[in-house]
């Protein structure tokens, strides 16, 4: 089977006290090649701990991961990952950086050469090749991040709220980019973030994760992500869908985000 | 009471030129660049900048001090000095039979330092001869003496007189006025006074200046600079003890990088490496180097390899402790991040541990080269052929202080190069430190 499964997926996380934390539940996911699953959920939802388990820096309590019928045993270039801020070699240069993944592979000069500066342009960066990245601004960072994750031509390519350091208007503007390069590149994305409005434009499926254990509640197959393509983002805002679909998630949030201040509550 | 009145004058001058420059230059405590536009300066420590003008008046205010309380040639205003010259006081000498007579004493008081001075043919001036005075009428005879400045002398009047003082004659008056034994009485030139014996004794007055022995003048410490370099001390040039203690100190301190950085990686990397070398490093780290220096040369003696040995301890378990918290720096997302674009532990280390941790490493190194030119100079104090630190002690056994002075400014501006040097290179090695 091509794609990703994740198969009944369990994760315990032992404390010193001798008690555990059951971060995640039963997770089970299928993911067709060439998806764009979002997926949301209050704090401490495991929804980063099922990232980490996918990309394979943690092996999960129960169940597996598989990809393309492969077990997942630990981290490869055909997971690719990309992180929120920080996550760049600030001792590397943009093209250093980008070209990190094809040099660790053995490529050659020549070809990763080129390699980057074809990502280089697609991601509007060419003027920038020479720089350190630590004098790009927030939003050209993350552009050079998924350059750099792009170069490995993975299959899947793992979002941790890659975005959710940036202003509001350079976020717009990367929203777009990352839909125009699902789209031109096909790969499949797991896309995690804290934004109900980002969830929603960008996932062709969203993923509504619960907390206490970490597991999933709802499921939403969404037409925005496919309008939004090559498209202004405002326009998709306006669809019919859009606001009733936004307020009945956001209301699903903010009671699980109640109950857990409860329960918290009658603790105390 | 010369600290209290060096204290005095340096508030002073704090105060007071902080007075006078914020009175007369106004233009330049106007803020410039942005600060100019905040209301709120006080409190707000990004909007403090070293002000220049205080520099330089702080360093002119030391020189100032340094001269002012030394007998320095340079014509700036001084503090009273010591007397110098001539000086003459009658003394009377009475019989048992209750006859007396007068007669004078005449000092001579020369610099103490003469004989460190050299004259105009180039040849050491000696210490001078009593002047000569006439023996005058009576049975008291005029003397004649010598005494260096911040001296005192005891003065045998009888020597020349036609009593003695095992007669039963005895001195009791001085410039007429009588005096007895113990007693002291005041001149304008220094004290004169009577031993429990009744034998004169005369101090010159000493000011407020301190003689050579405990502060050359700044002149003075010049011109040791430029006679050391020109004939060196003790066997070896200016330059070459330089050379010696720096070649210990950068010899010590790169066998501590080059055997400390991996071990600190490694502690940083495993489990078993962090708990081998973490009881050793834990309990090392606190011992200072200066309490090895006995162990050193018990088993090295006092030649080069103790010293080496010394300073290779002294950077050792600095330079692990900050490649172990080098390693610990490196954010979680970065090593994922290159996991996840292929990399292998190999390339995991080299590619991302050993670049991030950079930082970290040269912070660590600017303490242990710190902390090595201050062991090296300790060191060479306790046992050394050649060396600044030995440089320093052998002069002072000498009580050379200008030599002793030469030695703690050059000290004070290698290290400051050092340390200047190693902040040029963390500049330029890890442009992205405090960037991120």
């Amino acid at each position: 089977m091509v794609g990703l499964l994740v198969d009944n997926v369990s994760m315990h996380f032992n404390l010193p006290n001798g008690g555990y934390i059951q971060a995640l539940k039963n997770v089970t996911l299928d993911i067709k090649s060439g998806e764009l699953m979002s997926v949301l959920g209050p704090s401490g939802c495991g929804k980063t701990t099922l990232l980490n388990i996918v990309a394979g820096f943690l092996a999960p309590t129960e169940g597996q991961v598989n990809l393309n019928d492969v077990r997942v045993t630990g981290p490869s270039p055909e997971r690719g990952m990309v992180f929120q801020q920080g996550a760049l070699f600030e001792w590397m240069s943009v093209r250093d950086n980008v070209s990190f993944g094809p040099d660790m592979k053995g490529m050659s000069r020549k070809e990763s050469a080129e390699k980057v500066e074809h990502l280089l342009d697609i991601v509007g960066l060419q003027d920038f090749k020479e720089k350190a990245v630590y004098e790009l601004s927030g939003g050209m960072q993350q552009r050079v991040a998924l350059a750099r994750c792009l170069a490995n031509d993975p299959d899947v390519i793992l979002m941790d709220e890659p975005l959710g350091a940036l202003d509001a208007l350079t976020r717009e503007k990367m929203q777009s980019l990352v839909l125009d390069l699902w789209k031109d590149t096909k790969k499949t994305i797991i896309l995690i973030t804290h934004s109900v409005e980002e969830a929603l434009l960008l996932g062709e499926r969203l993923l509504v994760m619960a907390p206490r254990p970490g597991r999933v509640h709802k499921e939403y197959r969404l037409p925005f992500a496919d309008l939004g393509v090559g498209k202004d983002l405002r326009e998709v805002k306006k669809h019919e869908d859009y606001a009733s679909t936004r307020e009945e998630i956001l209301a699903m949030i903010w009671n699980m985000e109640e109950e857990i201040m409860g329960r918290a509550e009658e603790v105390a | 009471m010369t600290s209290l009145l060096v204290l005095f004058l340096y508030a002073t001058a704090f105060f007071g030129t902080y007075f006078i420059a914020s009175r007369f230059l106004q233009s330049y405590f106007q803020r410039k660049g942005f600060n100019k536009l905040k209301t709120v300066t006080f409190g707000d420590e990004s909007a403090v900048t070293a002000n220049r003008i205080a520099s330089i008046i702080s360093i002119v205010t030391v020189f100032w001090l340094w001269i002012a309380f030394t007998n320095s040639a340079l014509p700036l205003p001084k503090l009273p000095g010591p007397f110098q010259g001539e000086i003459e006081f009658t003394y009377t000498v009475t019989l048992n039979d209750g006859t007396s007579d007068d007669a004078t004493v005449t000092i001579l008081v020369y610099p103490e330092d003469i004989q460190q001075t050299v004259g105009a043919q180039g040849i050491p001036n000696r210490a001078p001869d009593a002047p000569s005075r006439g023996l005058g009428e009576g049975f008291a005879k005029n003397d004649t003496t010598t005494v260096a400045r911040y001296g005192f002398k005891v003065i045998d009047v009888w020597s020349n007189d036609e009593v003695a003082k095992a007669d039963g004659s005895a001195v009791t008056a001085i410039n007429g006025q009588p005096i007895s034994p113990g007693q002291k009485m005041q001149i304008p030139e220094g004290e004169i006074g009577l031993t429990n014996k009744g034998t004169p004794t005369f101090a010159p007055y000493t000011g407020l200046r301190m003689a050579r022995l405990y502060l050359p003048a700044p002149e003075i410490v010049w011109q040791r600079f430029v006679t050391l370099i020109a004939d060196g001390y003790q066997g070896f040039t200016l330059w070459e003890h330089t050379y010696y203690s720096l070649y210990r100190v950068i010899f010590g301190f790169l066998l501590g990088a080059i055997v400390g950085i991996p071990i600190g990686y490694a502690m940083g990397l495993t489990n078993w490496s962090r708990g081998w070398f973490d009881p050793i490093v834990e309990f090392m780290r606190p011992v200072p180097p200066l309490a090895l220096i006995p162990l050193i040369i018990i088993w090295f003696g006092i030649d080069e390899t103790g010293k080496i040995v010394l300073l290779f301890l002294a950077a050792l378990w600095i330079m692990i402790i900050a490649a172990r918290s080098g390693v610990s720096g490196v954010a979680i997302s970065k090593v994922h991040a290159a996991y996840s674009l292929g990399a292998s532990k190999w390339q995991i280390l080299s590619r991302v541990i050993v670049p991030n941790s950079l930082p970290e490493i040269f912070t660590g190194a600017r303490v242990a080269m710190g902390v090595c030119w201050g062991t090296v100079v300790a060191a060479e104090l306790v046992a050394a052929e050649v060396g600044l630190g030995k440089m320093i002690v052998a002069a002072s056994k000498f009580q050379l202080t200008d030599i002793v002075i030469v030695g703690i400014i050059l000290i004070g501006i290698i290290g400051f190069l050092i340390d200047v040097g190693m902040r040029a290179l963390e500049k330029w090695l890890v442009p992205w430190k405090g960037r991120i």
